[in-house]
């Protein structure tokens, strides 16, 4: 059972009078429990193809099936119901609210999707404890270490339950024994049975994945398995 | 209904949030709103108060009463022709008072400056009235001690006097001014009554507070040599349906008194409070327009920087507006956190404005009368509250409308 399904999809922008194509015709299916980096070169046109398959941004043509639904022409209040329920987002810059102490950022997705106080206390805490995080839910993001501030940005991704989740880089900004022991987590979500999105530039990286797709040019040069996979050498959970 | 609660209870707790985060910059934004606030309540209250004072002032006058005269209270006539007009004699009050059938009371007044001394203790300028026993009568005063002077005492020009409560609250801080020998430019008197306080500062000299009041003949016996001066006619109407009647009776008696052909023009004045009412509207009514309208722009620059504050707030958390839509807020709710941001802080500002506006009516209390209205306070809550809404609407719609990809790029 395919949860993405995007056919012949292209994104183009204006910028003056010239058209630049950052997609031209990209088509694509993800299984479910599947675990897909995406690779390619700056302007490759992996961070649009990341920004359509998270339904931050919609394809100027194309088709794209988000698990049976279209997506491709949903509005914007549509589109940010997806992204609430079915798409859980971890990005190079942890992007967490600063103000905010760690539960209440692991929380912020169950609010928007109106579930009660003590349900989503109960959620967002549960969720911390797997990554790791018990004894720092009350930290601020200034208050964590990188990697720390990372597994509060997996379990606010991981906390809703999505069909998939999406990773643009997770490891950029981490040193490489945090990163390995991020994609050592990222591992263990997968093999409870979760669908893994990675997006990098990192031929070690991604090869944690199964899959990996190679975007040149706004097309995909090659979709292939990995022969070798990277296995984490660090025990994720509970440092 | 049950999800709307929801997200305004989680939108007004992500305020609250982004308020106490932010304190200084949401204290001085509130500031402006505050200030606004204090200052149009302030206005509003000092006007009401003076106005309520004004209107209980001038009922102590009587509403009923009309002053005939030499002189014309409000007029646009040449004042040199109406100061050629005769002068009103007492024998012109002594006929009329035979003639007019329709008057309840009828009593002439004469005024002069003097000094009102008892041992030390002076007051300076009080306007003394000299009148009869039925003055009281055109009156709605009240006593708080003793009573007005009599027939007998008028009649016979003796020196007794009733002083006004401001009068004998100079004089006689113990309240005990009862039967006490004043001095009136330096003649002795006998205090028979005080009245008590018939409130308005508004009227000055014409408050009756600040007013004596001696018989007619004393003040011609000694202030006032009765030739050259031009008095009064206090006519008090039997009720007030019946002030127009009596109004044009007293013109007939007076034009035959002064015998006036048909084709002369009055050579006196009927006045009336009505025209100090007019008078007093249109005068009050333009400082308050003015009062408020200068109030209300200060309310108006404080809801500018409650909008560019919110403006600024907004650009600056672009990137938060970016991470909140990509976890799912749609538009509504980041519209609605920012739009319960602007006016929690203004409805904050407004409270705390109204409180201050309280503390100083209370403290102006003690100058001029003032008096918080109940509408004052709903209307400057429910002002505040819209001043946030409309000030925050576009700050809020330009979140609201921000793409997520670009929101979530921004530094």
């Amino acid at each position: 059972m395919n949860i993405i399904n995007i056919e012949h999809i292209a994104k183009v922008y204006q910028v003056g009078s010239e058209e630049v194509f950052a997609l031209r015709d990209v088509s694509l299916r993800i299984d479910k429990n599947e675990y897909v980096a995406i690779m390619g070169p700056s302007g490759s046109g992996k961070s649009t193809l990341m920004n359509i398959l998270g339904c931050l941004d919609t394809p100027t043509s194309g088709k794209y099936d988000f698990n049976n639904v279209s997506v491709s022409d949903m509005n914007d209040n549509q589109l940010a119901a997806i992204r609430n329920k079915e798409i859980g987002f971890v990005f190079q810059t942890f992007n967490l609210l600063a103000r905010s102490d760690a539960l209440h950022n692991v929380e912020l997705p169950l609010i928007y999707a109106g579930i009660s106080y003590s349900e989503r206390r109960e959620r967002a805490e549960q969720t911390l404890v797997e990554v790791g995080l018990k004894d720092r839910m009350h930290h601020k993001p200034n208050e964590l270490s990188g990697g720390q501030r990372q597994r509060v940005a997996v379990a606010r991704a991981l906390v809703t339950k999505p069909s998939i989740i999406l990773a643009d880089e997770p490891t950029g900004n981490l040193d490489s024994k945090t990163g390995e022991e991020i994609m050592g987590l990222f591992t263990e979500i997968h093999d409870k049975g979760n669908t893994i999105i990675l997006v990098t530039h990192e031929e070690y990286i991604a090869e944690h994945a199964a899959r990996i797709i190679r975007l040149r040019d706004g097309l995909i040069e090659k979709d292939e398995k990995v022969l070798s996979r990277q296995f984490p050498k660090v025990k994720a959970a509970g440092i | 209904m049950r999800t709307l609660l929801f997200e305004i209870k989680e939108s007004m707790l992500i305020a609250l949030r982004a308020i106490r985060a932010n304190k200084v910059r949401s204290s001085l934004t509130m500031l402006g709103i505050i200030i606004g606030i204090t200052a149009v309540v302030v206005m509003s209250t000092a006007i009401k108060g003076i106005d309520n004072s004004f209107q209980s002032g001038i009922s102590a006058l009587g509403t009923d009463v009309l002053y005939i005269d030499k002189w014309q209270w409000f007029t646009n006539e040449d004042w040199w022709k109406i100061r050629a007009r005769r002068n009103i004699t007492m024998e012109d009050f002594e006929e009329f008072r035979e003639l007019a059938k329709l008057p309840a009371a009828v009593a002439p007044v004469i005024s002069s400056r003097q000094i009102v001394k008892y041992g030390d203790r002076r007051v300076e300028s009080v306007w003394l009235n000299g009148s009869n026993s039925d003055y009281v009568k055109t009156t709605n005063f009240t006593f708080s001690l003793g009573r007005f002077y009599s027939e007998i005492e008028s009649k016979s020009s003796r020196q007794v006097a009733v002083i006004g409560s401001e009068i004998s609250k100079s004089l006689f801080p113990l309240g005990d001014a009862l039967d006490k020998t004043i001095k009136i430019g330096g003649v002795n008197y006998l205090v028979v009554g005080v009245l008590a306080e018939q409130g308005s500062f508004i009227l000055g000299p014409w408050n009756p507070d600040n007013q004596v009041f001696i018989p007619i003949g004393t003040v011609f016996k000694n202030f006032l040599g009765q030739s050259w001066n031009t008095i009064t006619v206090n006519v008090r109407a039997q009720n007030p349906s019946l002030l127009e009647e009596t109004k044009i009776e007293a013109e007939g008696v007076m034009r035959k008194i002064r015998g006036l052909t048909i084709s002369e023009e009055n050579d006196f004045s009927i006045n009336q409070q009505e025209g100090l009412v007019d008078n007093y509207n249109s005068v009050v009514g333009v400082i308050q327009i003015a009062g408020l309208f200068i109030t209300g722009l200060s309310l108006f620059v404080g809801a500018i920087g409650i909008m560019n504050i919110m403006f600024v707030s907004v650009k600056e958390r672009t990137k938060e507006i970016g991470i909140r839509k990509a976890i799912g807020a749609k538009r509504r709710t980041i519209l609605g956190q920012f739009l319960l941001e602007s006016s929690t802080i203004c409805l904050m500002g407004g409270l705390v404005g109204l409180l201050l506006a309280i503390l100083a009516s209370m403290m102006i209390n003690q100058f001029i009368p003032t008096s918080v209205q109940y509408s004052a306070v709903v209307i400057a809550i429910l002002v505040s509250l819209i001043t946030g809404i409309v000030a925050g609407l576009a700050p809020a719609y330009t979140a609201a409308k921000m793409d997520p990809v670009e929101a979530l790029r921004y530094e």
